[in-house]
């Protein structure tokens, strides 16, 4: 898992409330057997007319080569719906570090930060004001602060994360690698309950 | 002090808490499917791991598999990839694999309770969000990714956070021609597609005890629904007269064990819950939604919201989800036009659902230009509405029974409902393009999914009971 500390970057935004694991990425892409390659397929039924490529639907952000950046800013209660981890990793191999919303998804949520994507839950307020901004503006996204600054109008908000999953994503390591370390003490847990 | 059912479960679990962190949660029972697990194992494999507890683990082919021609090659090569896979990862870890082709091979939700491996008191989990279901039983289970999924394999544990906890009590008595499903949409109507996030939920009042184990994991199926982290119910004499018998109940002495501790399971009678919810059962008429998120539901006889009617958190997505659907606002759902009808998923395809609309249909004949699935949610399943004659009554009401799977709840296999046709479901999403890209889904329990393919139109079926 790739470290996060601070990211700084422009951002896009998709101003949908409740968007799905079925929008993020459609279950017909759910049949690779790797985590590579799901980021062309990113919302693919809102991108493309008829699921066609060649026919990028003009007004969806992601087409609009004024949005670009590793910051993904969606509405309300991203993430809902089924625990597909597939939709984190489209969201990563489209080059996303970053995802904010005023409200996620619980498993979204656990899926992101196992993948080194960083979920930023801000105020309906603060989301309103960074939805409000023009393209060019850059946000930046400090985890060891837990901050995230508008940085045009330098308008702050600071955001919760678990203090363990911080210190992981800081240093890229993963759950897996802490169970691993700890197998003596499950072990010892499994023959105290049988 | 006093506990919750929950807490009662949560604590038994525990390997260790990190300070500020998540805590160590021992898993009981794993079950794995074709679409979520792959990666997983290439996780293992290339840090050069074993799966730490394979007896725990239980693998079966559902989400991919086609519901025609089972015995034949999978066609579609991405799928037949997938399910090779599992079978390739399952003998190399010696994990038990259900496949095509077996006789308990069905729906991960609806095998695991009919096999006896579910149970109270455990911890249970799968790549799957609707793991939920299991939670009728008084188990903790839930979801989880992929990333999780190969933790569990590694480690037989998994890192969480305690769950605030919320009981949803509905008491009375349910009126004629409403079922579980229509319980558990009423009450996504209310408190909305993600009123529970964050919270586990137990569902308890004399309604929800009223209920059969069965008609139980349709609600605790749909308790993800609302964002849940899990559903669950108290066990009692339904629960365990349920699991008694079954391949892997426990037996004889094994049998008086397990009792001794289901028994202690039940919220205490001062626990305190975080938030809770009453709801009376005969306030609840058969339930159908309009929208595209489960909460987005109405009372069969009740007009579809306007901007001004509607709740605070589905007002933003009404009109888009309305031009998807291709409804309008303020109008009758009932006598909608309707295509396709499907009666599955691990939501609605147990025994009783389809004994349920067998008793409905006999005698009747589908709507001519409709088209009806019924997919049984596994092989047991098949077998036991073959053994009572239901594929009989189906046939003659022009109903084609298919064999078990996911089928068209997700639409990965061929079963797809076609752009701008509308599909009475009785699954659990109603989310665009879940069906098919372009496909227009309203939820329903089976009684109404069932009066839908009589009449080819949304129909109230208390109008067709006698
Ligand atoms: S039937 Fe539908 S909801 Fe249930 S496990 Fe299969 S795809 Fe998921």
């Amino acid at each position: 898992m790739k470290a996060i500390t601070t990211i700084n970057s422009r951002f896009v935004p998709v101003n949908v409330e409740n968007i799905d694991t079925d929008q993020i990425i459609p279950a017909r892409f759910l049949k690779a057997t790797t985590k590579e390659g799901f980021g062309k397929n990113l919302f693919r039924d809102w991108r493309y007319e008829n699921d066609d490529e060649t026919k990028p639907k003009k007004d969806f952000p992601l087409n609009q080569p004024a949005y670009s950046g590793e910051i993904l800013v969606a509405g309300k209660n991203f993430g809902c719906g089924s625990s597909r981890e597939h939709a984190a990793w489209a969201i990563l191999d489209a080059g996303f570090r970053v995802v904010v919303s005023s409200f996620f998804a619980d498993i979204f949520k656990n899926n992101a930060l196992n993948n080194g994507v960083l979920p930023v839950q801000v105020s309906d307020a603060f989301l309103h004001k960074i939805f409000a901004q023009d393209s060019n503006t850059e946000l930046t996204v400090d985890l060891e602060k837990q901050r995230i600054t508008i940085n045009a109008t330098n308008e702050q908000e600071h955001f919760d994360i678990n203090s363990y999953k911080k210190t992981c994503l800081l240093n890229g390591y993963d759950d897996i690698d802490f169970l691993l370390s700890i197998k003596e003490d499950i072990q010892k847990f499994e023959t105290l309950t049988t | 002090m006093s506990k919750t059912l929950f807490d009662k479960i949560w604590e038994k679990h525990i390997v260790k808490t990190i300070d500020g962190g998540p805590s160590v949660l021992y898993i009981d029972r794993h079950f794995i499917h074709e679409v979520t697990s792959p990666q997983a194992f290439t996780g293992l494999n290339k840090r050069g791991i074993k799966v730490f507890r394979p007896a725990q683990t239980i693998a079966t082919a559902d989400h991919n598999v086609p519901t025609l021609n089972q015995h034949l090659p999978i066609k579609e090569e991405l799928s037949r990839l997938q399910v090779e896979a599992l079978k390739k990862n399952c003998a190399q870890h010696g994990v038990e694999l259900y496949g095509l082709g077996h006789p308990f091979q069905g729906i991960v939700h609806v095998i695991g309770p009919e096999l006896g491996i579910t149970q109270p008191g455990m911890t249970i989990v799968c790549g799957d969000s609707h793991t939920s279901t299991h939670g009728a039983f008084g188990s903790i289970a839930f979801g989880i990714g992929t990333s999780e999924v190969e933790m569990v394999l590694a480690t037989q544990c998994l890192l969480q956070s305690k769950p605030k906890l919320m009981r949803i009590n509905v008491d009375g008595v349910l009126n004629k021609g409403v079922v579980s499903k229509d319980i558990v949409l009423y009450i996504l109507s209310k408190i909305t597609a993600s009123g529970a996030t964050g919270y586990a939920v137990e569902f308890a009042g004399s309604a929800i005890r009223s209920l059969s184990m069965e008609a139980r994991m349709t609600i605790c199926n749909m308790s993800i629904e609302m964002g849940g982290r899990c559903g669950l119910i108290a066990p009692d004499e339904t629960t365990f007269n349920y699991i008694k018998g079954r391949a892997f109940a426990p037996k004889d002495a094994a049998w008086d064990e397990s009792m001794a501790y289901w028994k202690s399971l039940y919220s205490d009678n001062d626990a305190v819950f975080d938030k809770e919810y009453h709801f009376k059962a005969e306030d609840i008429e058969p339930m159908i939604t309009y929208g595209t998120n489960p909460g987005m539901g109405i009372g069969i006889s009740e007009k579809i919201p306007t901007t001004e009617t509607i709740n605070e958190n589905d007002k933003s997505g009404l009109s888009k989800s309305l031009t998807y659907m291709g409804l309008q606002q303020g109008s009758n759902i009932k006598g909608q036009k309707i295509d396709y009808v499907f009666i599955g998923s691990c939501t609605n395809s147990r025994i009783e659902d389809l004994r349920m609309v067998a008793s409905f249909v006999k005698g009747k004949k589908k709507a001519n230009d409709v088209e009806v699935w019924v997919v049984p949610g596994s092989k047991q399943v098949e077998a036991q509405a073959i053994a009572e004659g239901i594929d009989k009554i189906f046939e003659e009401a022009g109903f084609m029974l298919r064999q078990p799977g996911c089928s068209a709840c997700l639409g990965m296999n061929e079963d797809k409902i076609p752009a701008g046709k509308y599909c009475i479901s009785t699954s659990n999403r109603n989310f665009e393009g879940r069906q098919g890209a372009g496909a227009r889904t309203l939820l329903a329990s089976p009684l109404t999914a069932a009066a839908a393919a009589i009449t080819g139109v949304v129909t109230d079926v208390r109008e067709l009971l006698n």
